[in-house]
């Protein structure tokens, strides 16, 4: 296969989690505190403002699977006893772990000096940290992100939220770092996290437009690697999203298309809304899926997972503890079925996509529990046909290339049938 | 070697024993829930009100006037003809009976469905339910998972406020404090019988076969408790009077089961392979609350308390103590009197296989002999777990260890 064009942001990027990891590795020695969280309801600009590092299991897990590493790792845990009904994240992290836990840049991960387990929207996550617990031997602090079952973040909820920060997660940061809370830190990273979040939803916004600057799920996945892991809250995220934007404004400027793995995508035939995580041990594979047929995700949900900003949302430095809490409740997996349902069909219809697709994964029931309905529901509301695949996470073992790709054509002839029929 | 345990020296039952299984049988096997059915033609105005597993505060729901019924699917004695139509694959099988129950106006009797935080599949049901029945009252149940009880019990004493808030604007019902208090004491005694039921079991199990228990805790599941008391009562009683002989079995804890059900095929073939099941997760929810409920004070706050304060461990719940896990299963076994566990855990059933791995290492490092294997509520060959809980029975018996 050539080598992959990359747009100058995945560059910077590339260097950044180069650096980043590069820290991590000699965090011990620097006495850097290191702490563990997951990503949707991560509390990074807390973590930060302790001046510790935060490392999120997922985003190992995913590059992971991008190596080609995963299958490896998951084999591993089932032999060890982890069944393979479960998440492959959780699996892929274990097996990592036992292989000398190398992140994906090749140099050793540091051990936590404190699981942070935000409980955001995933039963797994909670496992995942006992699991973990009994791997690292190290304090662990629960944040309870209650459910948005009712589809608002109830006001009872939210000060059970605030007062966990107050009365657990502060206390543990300060005994696991030796260093004492201080506010105006917080309230200054939570600044600039929002200054990254305004140029993060002006970029994944920029798929309202034709042809799109870019591809909101694909490309999308590393437009939001920085502020769904380490980097909101810190100068270099700010620059990042400066940088992206420009990227993408001058793009759209010229009417160009993204930059995909294999050329820029500027004939764009379909406009595409998508659900569900990506597969990430074919990315490149099942990007040129799409690619090849000129489709262009204009839209999709897996970009909130570690964050909801295109309705509105920012974190706000006037009130750190309940905007904290406030983003966490937000997450697109502590949404109901009802609100998952909505902002579909909304993404459907403000972005004017031709379709829409759910991938499921066989990993995560926080997504994939409900999607046929989510299929259905968001059909008789846009009146547009969806199509459904599945695939997984990180297991090399479930991601069938052919199937994909026969349900992938098969969608986009029944897109020009449908063309043809209206035209007609 | 399986062991035999019917034949020529099936040991008879007495008439009471046998009319109490007979009703529990028959309550279990109906999935049309006449018994439901019927309590509502009965009381004119009342409802009832349906939860899945694993815990929800029934106490809320009959406190306001309804019936509390436990929704745990179809088991084997359905066919799922539209539930399979909203899974994929990779999902367990237990939504998809609930699915085809509600779907086939099995379910039609219930004005509230309220789902518990298990697991991200029920909690996403719950969304599915607004959508798909938007006249039932549905609630998604957040039990507080953090480790602190002030802040734990805070928050789960305004989660049943608004529980007991929004059940009254459906029965017709504002429970009153001596309302709660009514309630909560007929709770504690259901729960006091249901641990007698287990701790007779614990102590003579063939005087108690499991087959037996389980139908009459599923039943329990959706008559009144003061019914289901009253039945067990009569059990009990008939349990005394007609001892049984024991056999040369092995003592085994079943572990892994508290959702999705296992088929009764399973149950009895466990049993009949030579193993008396001496503890057990099946419908954890009837006593998930593991000590009584304060009846002074403020009934909320007592529930509240009570809950935070529980001394119950479980898949479900956050575990605190970073040694929680792995000492678990030898705490249980050495409670039971046991020789050995079963892993008997649904396919695809995330609380319980993520939990196995630690469960299983802190037994094996106890010396504890154990076995895994899953099922679906609606398996039908049981020859494979009969023959493995066999000869996990028989080596028990011959070395003590598998």
């Amino acid at each position: 296969m050539a080598e992959a064009l990359k747009d100058r942001s995945m560059v910077l990027q590339k260097e950044m989690l180069a650096n980043y990891f590069a820290r991590l590795e000699q965090a011990p020695e620097k006495g850097e505190p290191v702490v563990y969280t997951f990503v949707p309801g991560n509390l990074v600009e807390l973590i930060r403002s302790f001046d510790a590092l935060p490392v999120l299991p997922e985003i190992n897990a995913l590059q992971s699977g991008m190596r080609k590493l995963s299958g490896d790792y998951i084999m591993e845990a089932e032999r060890s006893g982890h069944s393979e009904d479960v998440c492959t994240y959780v699996k892929c992290d274990i097996g990592m772990m036992r292989n000398g836990n190398l992140g994906p840049s090749g140099k050793k991960l540091p051990k936590p000096d404190l699981l942070l387990l935000s409980y955001t929207g995933c039963y797994t996550f909670m496992k995942w940290f006992e699991l973990l617990r009994e791997e690292y031997d190290c304090p662990t602090v629960m944040f309870h992100v209650p459910y948005q079952g009712d589809g608002v973040l109830e006001p009872e909820h939210r000060e059970y939220m605030i007062r966990q920060l107050r009365e657990q997660v502060i206390p543990a940061l300060e005994k696991a770092t030796g260093r004492a809370y201080d506010e105006e830190k917080l309230k200054e990273r939570l600044r600039l996290s929002a200054q990254a979040e305004d140029d993060l939803v002006a970029v994944l916004q920029a798929g309202k437009q034709r042809p799109s600057p870019i591809d909101g799920y694909f490309g999308a996945v590393y437009y939001v690697g920085p502020i769904f892991s380490a980097f909101r809250g810190t100068q270099e995220g700010v620059d990042y999203y400066r940088a992206l934007r420009e990227e993408v404004e001058e793009r759209a400027a010229e009417g160009l298309g993204p930059v995909t793995p294999d050329g820029p995508l500027n004939d764009q035939r379909y406009r595409l809304v998508v659900e569900g995580p990506p597969n990430w041990t074919s990315f490149r594979d099942f990007w040129k899926m799409f690619s090849d047929e000129g489709a262009v995700v204009v839209a999709s949900t897996y970009t909130k997972v570690g964050g909801t900003y295109d309705f509105g949302f920012r974190h706000d430095p006037n009130d750190p503890l309940g905007t904290m809490a406030d983003y966490c409740s937000g997450c697109y997996t502590n949404l109901n079925l009802p609100a998952r349902i909505e902002m579909l069909a909304r993404y459907v219809k403000e972005y004017e996509a031709d379709g829409f697709l759910i991938n499921s994964v066989k990993s995560c029931n926080s997504f994939s529990a409900g999607q046929l309905m989510i299929l259905r529901e968001v059909e008789k509301r846009t009146g547009i046909p969806g199509a459904f695949i599945e695939s997984d996470l990180v297991d090399p073992r479930y991601f069938s290339a052919a199937n994909i790709k026969n349900r992938l054509e098969s969608y986009f002839q029944m897109i020009d049938a449908r063309r043809r029929g209206k035209s007609a | 070697m399986v062991r035999e345990t019917f034949g020529s020296d099936e040991q008879q039952e007495g008439p009471t024993r046998a009319a109490v299984v007979d009703w529990a049988r028959d309550v279990y096997d109906d999935l049309d829930f006449t018994a439901v059915r019927r309590w509502l033609e009965a009381n004119p105005g009342r409802k009832a009100g349906g939860y899945l597993p694993v815990y929800v505060p029934r106490e809320v729901l009959h406190a306001t006037g309804f019936l509390p019924v436990g929704i745990h699917g179809a088991g084997d004695r359905l066919e799922i003809i539209r539930g399979d139509a909203f899974y994929q694959s990779y999902i367990c099988h237990l939504p998809r009976s609930i699915i085809e129950l509600a779907q086939s106006g099995r379910l039609d009797m219930l004005s509230a469905v309220l789902f518990p935080s298990t697991c991200d599949v029920i909690r996403n049901l719950s969304g599915m339910w607004k959508l798909l029945y938007p006249d039932i009252y549905v609630r998604y149940i957040d039990v507080p998972q953090t480790p602190d009880p002030a802040a734990g019990a805070d928050f789960w004493e305004g989660e049943l406020r608004r529980l007991l808030h929004d059940l009254a604007l459906v029965s017709g019902h504002q429970a009153t404090d001596q309302d709660l208090r009514e309630t909560i004491r007929v709770y504690n005694e259901m729960r006091d019988m249901i641990r007698t039921l287990y701790r007779v079991r614990q102590e003579r199990p063939w005087d108690v076969p499991t087959e037996e228990l389980y139908v009459l805790l599923r039943a329990g599941e959706v008559v009144p408790p003061e019914e289901f008391i009253a039945q067990a009562r009569r059990y009990l009683g008939a349990v005394e009077a007609e001892p049984r002989r024991p056999r040369d079995n092995s003592r085994v804890i079943v572990v892994g089961a508290f959702c999705e059900q296992p088929p009764l095929g399973l149950i009895k073939s466990i049993e009949r392979a030579g193993c008396y099941i001496v503890d057990d997760d099946f419908i954890l929810g009837n006593r998930f609350l593991a000590n009584d409920v304060s009846l002074t004070g403020d009934p909320v706050r007592a529930l509240a308390e009570a809950f935070v304060h529980n001394d119950m461990r479980t898949s479900v719940l956050y575990e605190g103590d970073p040694r929680g896990k792995k000492q678990l299963m030898a705490q249980r076994v050495a409670a039971a009197n046991a020789d050995g566990i079963i892993f008997a855990t649904p396919s695809f059933c995330d609380p319980a296989l993520l939990d196995q791995p630690m469960l299983r290492t802190g037994a094996e490092q106890a010396g504890i002999p154990c076995i895994a294997f899953k099922y679906a509520e609606n398996t039908g060959q049981f020859q494979q777990f009969r023959e493995q809980a066999g000869t996990f029975a028989d080596s028990i018996k011959l070395w003590g260890v598998v």
